[in-house]
């Protein structure tokens, strides 16, 4: 795997094509969303990183974490710190915290927090591991070289981690390979990769999946022996190359 | 100082408060289901709140203590025994080694808890003790617990010497809620795709009962009702969801989402239930039915405030009981 820095890319918020709007709504009584409008959206998702490092920096009083999203997000906060360390008294916390946010949002120039890393993973894209590939074939009348070339030229954005435990949501693959969830979720194997949409993703443990599968990484998604036990992070770029079956099995067994 | 499993339950597992901080690398905060019952049971045995705890399923496990301790059961009452003889729980228990504590028949609820006092000797995964079933980490080897582990535990708070006598119920208890709730009645704030379903539905939201379906577990109770209905079909970008978020399943029920929930999703959230009556429903059981009645945050957050003062002195006067307790036996055997 070859991880490499490069140049930050301070998101600005004349940079964004339209004027911000977005939405604050609970969830429940100790999170909150803030809501950019339902979109994958590069710009927005942009925006929502550049909010959520600065909170990572400057955290609210009671604020114990955020999860960013494709176009929102989510605020947790523990109601009885928050009270017990806001001077101003405004009740519920709920507007107090959602006060403090939009002032947030509010600031000129956010800017991404963290350097945006370019991540390489190797993925054998052989029909033994690619089982959904003659599906895509079929469907979108397109060659499995081609499915195989688009997917692995384009760098993809990570947009956000969820589902699974560093499960990372990127794209956005090519038109001619976008291709529909499947009916019925089926048993995927660790390091599959998968297109959804116009979504591409890897998963990083056993489990149901409803993505079509293109192909298999060797590399371990996921290790809790770790500091960070996961591989990507939010706003990293991630590309993909092809590598062979023998390659697959040589780097596998190396990290085994 | 151990613990030893004789025989495994049907899902034991070590849990805290959860895991949190690391929810944006999907990461889910897991955690104890019933997060006020094991918090009363570490105020029990003068532990932190937030100290590591064994949740308990029926059947539950056959626990041998290896040492002398003193332990706390909360939550479902599984008829537990130490040696055969029947224990209550919401009362610090002196358990001495050799004794062996298990649980006979579920009376009432569905999960309980045993504290123990200054803790389980485990190392924090990612700063919290819960087990990740999913990703086998954290607790004990990232797993539930089977027949033949051997748990350490940390040494007691304060130590002080018991003659080798049996086990011993110390006379101070805990009540099991902090003030009257209705059954059935769960407080809900509103979500924010409450309006993507049509006024019937709305209506039947809050006005039907819905049932708990036998599909329930740690992630997510499923509920069972008159199906509910979009205005129009409407895709939902994944996004942030939390315990007790409550979620319209494209076949219009609903499901729950509960201690091992995933960190985002992409179903219309409808509502959320409340933090204080998470404990509640984290003990009902499938076939039980719950309603759903909206409320504000005014009314939310001043329970859960008073809740948290309320553990505040549970925790002091525990701490008083067990300080004079042991003064009163060390006067004693001087």
């Amino acid at each position: 795997m070859v991880r490499k820095k490069k140049i930050i890319e301070p998101v600005l918020k004349n940079q964004l094509t339209q004027e911000i709007s977005y939405s604050i709504s609970p969830l429940g009584d100790s999170a909150l969303i803030i809501d950019f409008g339902n979109v994958i959206d590069e710009q927005i998702n942009k925006l929502v990183h550049s909010v959520f490092f600065q909170l990572q920096n400057e955290p609210i009083p009671g604020m114990i974490e955020a999860i960013p999203a494709y176009s929102s997000l989510t605020i947790f906060y523990d109601v009885f710190v928050a009270r017990n360390n806001m001077t101003d008294k405004v009740e519920p916390v709920f507007d107090l915290i959602s006060d403090r946010l939009k002032k947030y949002i509010a600031t000129e120039n956010l800017e991404t927090g963290d350097p945006e890393l370019l991540i390489d993973i190797p993925v054998c894209y052989d029909k033994e591991y690619g089982i959904d590939l003659g599906f895509i074939s079929s469907q979108n009348n397109i060659s499995v070289e081609e499915i195989i070339h688009l997917h692995s030229s384009v760098t993809y954005r990570v947009y956000m981690l969820g589902f699974l435990p560093g499960f990372a949501y990127m794209g956005l693959v090519d038109e001619k390979i976008s291709s529909p969830r499947k009916q019925q979720p089926a048993a995927v194997e660790p390091g599959s990769v998968g297109i959804a949409g116009r979504q591409t993703g890897v998963y990083p443990f056993k489990s149901p999946g409803g993505w079509q599968i293109i192909g298999r990484t060797p590399l371990k998604l996921f290790d809790k022996e770790k500091v960070n036990p996961v591989l990507f992070k939010p706003g990293d770029n991630v590309k993909f190359h092809s590598i062979t079956k023998d390659e697959f099995e040589d780097t596998k067994s190396r990290n085994a | 100082m151990s613990l030893k499993i004789l025989k495994a339950g049907m899902l034991d597992s070590i849990q805290d408060m959860g895991r949190f901080g690391y929810q944006q690398f999907g990461i889910n905060p897991t955690g104890c289901m019933d997060r006020y019952a094991a918090a009363i049971a570490n105020c029990l045995v003068c532990n932190d709140l937030n100290e590591a705890v064994i949740e308990i399923h029926f059947p539950g496990p056959a626990i041998l203590f290896e040492q002398k301790t003193i332990i706390a059961i909360t939550g479902a009452d599984f008829n537990a025994t130490i040696n055969g003889n029947n224990v209550p729980i919401y009362h610090p228990l002196i358990i001495n080694k050799n004794e062996t504590l298990q649980f006979q028949s579920p009376k009432n609820k569905s999960r309980c808890y045993l504290a123990i006092n200054g803790g389980i000797k485990l190392d924090r995964w990612l700063s919290s003790y819960s087990t990740n079933l999913k990703a086998e980490a954290g607790g004990f080897n990232g797993r539930k617990l089977i027949k033949d582990d051997v748990i350490e535990l940390n040494n007691m708070i304060e130590s002080f010497d018991l003659k080798e006598e049996p086990f011993k119920i110390l006379p101070w208890q805990a009540n099991e809620n902090f003030e009257p709730t209705s059954s059935e009645e769960f407080l809900v704030i509103e979500g924010s795709e409450w309006r993507w379903i049509d006024k019937q539905s709305q209506e039947k939201f809050l006005k039907n009962p819905f049932y708990i379906s036998h599909n329930s577990d740690r992630m997510g109770y499923r509920l069972a009702s008159e199906p509910l209905n979009l205005i129009e079909k409407m895709e939902l970008v994944s996004s942030g969801v939390s315990f007790g978020t409550i979620q319209l399943l494209p076949d219009g029920q609903l499901i729950v989402l509960m201690a091992d929930h995933q960190t985002t999703g992409g179903y219309p959230r409808l509502g959320n239930i409340i933090s204080t009556h998470l404990p509640k429903l984290a003990q009902m059981k499938a076939g039980d039915n719950i309603n759903f009645k909206f409320t504000d945050h005014q009314t939310a957050e001043a329970v859960l405030i008073k809740q948290q003062q309320h553990l505040q002195q549970l925790q002091i006067a525990c701490k008083l009981r067990f300080e004079n307790y042991t003064h009163e036996f060390r006067k004693e055997n001087h």
